[in-house]
């Protein structure tokens, strides 16, 4: 009855995180270039 | 600390009584706001309610609480304005002044130019929107105390973006959502003061200011050292 | 896990575990934030919101009242658990960093405060979209609508703050104050507009609590799908904020390395061969 709504729902919520998930990774490899690669990882 | 916080106070003051910014420009631009309002919102509107009052009159407490509002952010950045030439409050709290002291210093000044910038704005609010007093003890306490609120609290708030150029734009994003309940508070209180057949009862907000107010002052009080910190 | 014998007198600096070790250099070489412990809960996230596509959307039956728009309630209400949870991870994290100024608890902060802003966003989003078919609106003056959307303004002046031009410490110490009073002036919004609400004796909007047992498994399920995502995110998000940091230190290195060369009279910049 409602699945307009359903979906419209569900799918923002999934597109959302999953574009935010891309920009993420993307951003995560972009800065990785630049950092020498023996800093790329937290070190207490 | 209580030396320091009359000292700051009092140089604040002075500087405000030196360049009148707060009397020749925040004062107008609230006078401004309480006219745009009046503009926005028709005072022909539907009459309400069994006083047959005008919307615009309905709706006075709110308006006027919001003008205040915008122009307490204008007073607090000036607050801070008047200490970024050569790095003014790094100076005053490397001399040793009480961080807690200089916090109270300057939400006392900018309570003094609020108090003054209300009773001329409650003065053309009541002018151009025509809403009478039912109850002006409690107005007066709602004044106090939602000044207190906002000097305390937008003091603090202020201090976040001190000595930025993003100041402007900054402060008012982190300040506003939290005197929201100030503006709730300070609303209902204000339609119990003014209107006789008001449905709300007004001294409890007028004591949930208080509680705010008091919060704000621990809070201040503790944070602004470390806030205030530049290494 | 006994140390193995160093080869020679180089292997001397050994990490204790070996798994770290292995750890470490499968990643250091890598130009990317992923690792291992990422792609299993990543893989795990998936998983756990496949199954929850097809209890929510399918298995679990449409609710007695609201029919099929309940179904929003197995991604709404999640999303409001995730986003409570990162800002209390900020709330933490800030209180930690003020205390030992610990650099791990501070970045953690500022990038679970992100996730939680999205996740703000997508609990106001998914909340309107049941509230229109369930309560004929979009937006309504409820307490916990009205909180949840100043929480999202506060929470992104947080953000805002983090981004400031200030030395990274005095950055820090702004945030992480604010990351403890943002919690705390979320607690006093919500009560005054509750007050100001309960007051007009507006719709206080409940949620059944009857629950048929295939809906309360599907709502599980979602908590965890949602859960590993937020995790998954907090991890990149994380090593994100770490990236940012060594890259504002890699270039102040380089830049003193410069300085002392200079100062010793030789620059490395200048002649190929080393001829004057």
């Amino acid at each position: 009855m409602h699945w307009g709504f359903v979906i419209a729902g569900w799918g923002v919520t999934g597109v959302t995180i999953a574009v935010y998930a891309f920009a993420l990774i993307r951003r995560g490899k972009a800065l990785s270039a630049k950092v020498p690669a023996e800093r790329r990882r937290y070190v207490g | 600390m209580l030396r320091d916080m009359w000292l700051i106070t009092v140089k604040d003051i002075r500087i405000e009584l030196a360049s009148r910014v707060v009397a020749a420009q925040i004062l107008p631009f609230g006078l401004l706001v309480l006219i745009l309002f009046g503009m926005a919102i028709s005072p022909d509107l539907a009459v309400v309610g069994p006083e047959r009052r005008s919307v615009l009159e309905e709706i006075a407490p709110g308006l006027f609480w919001i003008t205040v509002l915008l122009s307490s952010l204008m007073a607090l950045g000036r607050s801070f304005a008047v200490e970024s030439a050569d790095g003014n409050l790094d100076a005053i709290l490397m001399a040793g002044m009480d961080p807690a002291g200089v916090f109270l210093g300057k939400a006392g000044a900018v309570l003094a130019q609020m108090i003054a910038v209300e009773i001329v704005l409650g003065f053309g609010a009541f002018v151009v929107f025509g809403a009478p007093i039912d109850d002006p003890g409690l107005l007066a306490a709602t004044v106090a105390l939602a000044t207190c609120s906002i000097a305390l609290a937008g003091t603090l708030y202020a201090s976040v973006g001190a000595g930025l150029r993003s100041r402007d734009t900054l402060v008012p994003l982190l300040a506003l959502p939290v005197l929201a309940p100030v503006l709730l508070a300070a609303t209902m209180a204000t339609r119990d003061a003014l209107f006789t057949d008001a449905t709300v009862a007004g001294w409890p907000w007028a004591m949930l200011l208080a509680v705010f107010a008091l919060l704000y002052l621990g809070v201040g009080m503790i944070a602004f050292g470390p806030l205030m910190e530049e290494t | 896990m006994s140390e193995s014998e160093p080869r020679s007198s180089n292997d001397a600096a050994k990490p204790k575990s070996t798994e770290i070790a292995t750890e470490q250099t499968a990643s250091i070489g890598s130009a990317h934030t992923g690792s291992r412990a990422s792609r299993t809960i990543g893989i795990a996230a998936l998983v756990a919101v496949g199954l929850l596509a097809a209890f929510g959307l399918w298995i679990s039956p449409p609710e007695v009242s609201q029919a099929d728009a309940a179904r929003l309630m197995y991604v709404h209400l999640p999303s409001i658990a995730t986003m409570y949870l990162m800002f209390f991870i900020t709330l933490v994290g800030s209180i930690i960093y003020l205390r030992n100024g610990s650099r791990f608890w501070d970045l953690l902060a500022g990038a679970a405060a992100e996730i939680g802003v999205v996740f703000n966003g997508l609990t106001l989003f998914s909340g309107a979209i049941w509230g229109k078919p369930t309560w004929g609106a979009y937006w309504t003056w409820d307490p916990r609508v009205t909180s949840t959307t100043v929480m999202f303004v506060m929470y992104i002046g947080y953000l805002a703050v983090r981004r400031l031009e200030l030395p990274p410490e005095a950055r820090s110490r702004r945030a992480a104050v604010l990351g403890i009073l943002s919690f705390l002036n979320v607690i006093v919004v919500h009560y005054s507009v509750k007050w100001w609400r309960g007051l007009h004796q507006g719709q206080t909007i409940g949620i059944d609590t009857k629950l048929d047992g295939l809906m309360l498994t599907s709502l599980m399920i979602g908590f965890v799908a949602f859960a590993l995502t937020g995790a998954w995110l907090l991890m990149h998000r994380f090593r994100i904020e770490w990236l940012q940091s060594q890259i504002g230190e890699v270039g102040l290195d380089q830049a003193l390395a410069e300085r002392r060369a200079e100062a010793a009279g030789y620059n490395p910049s200048d002649s190929v061969g080393g001829l004057a």
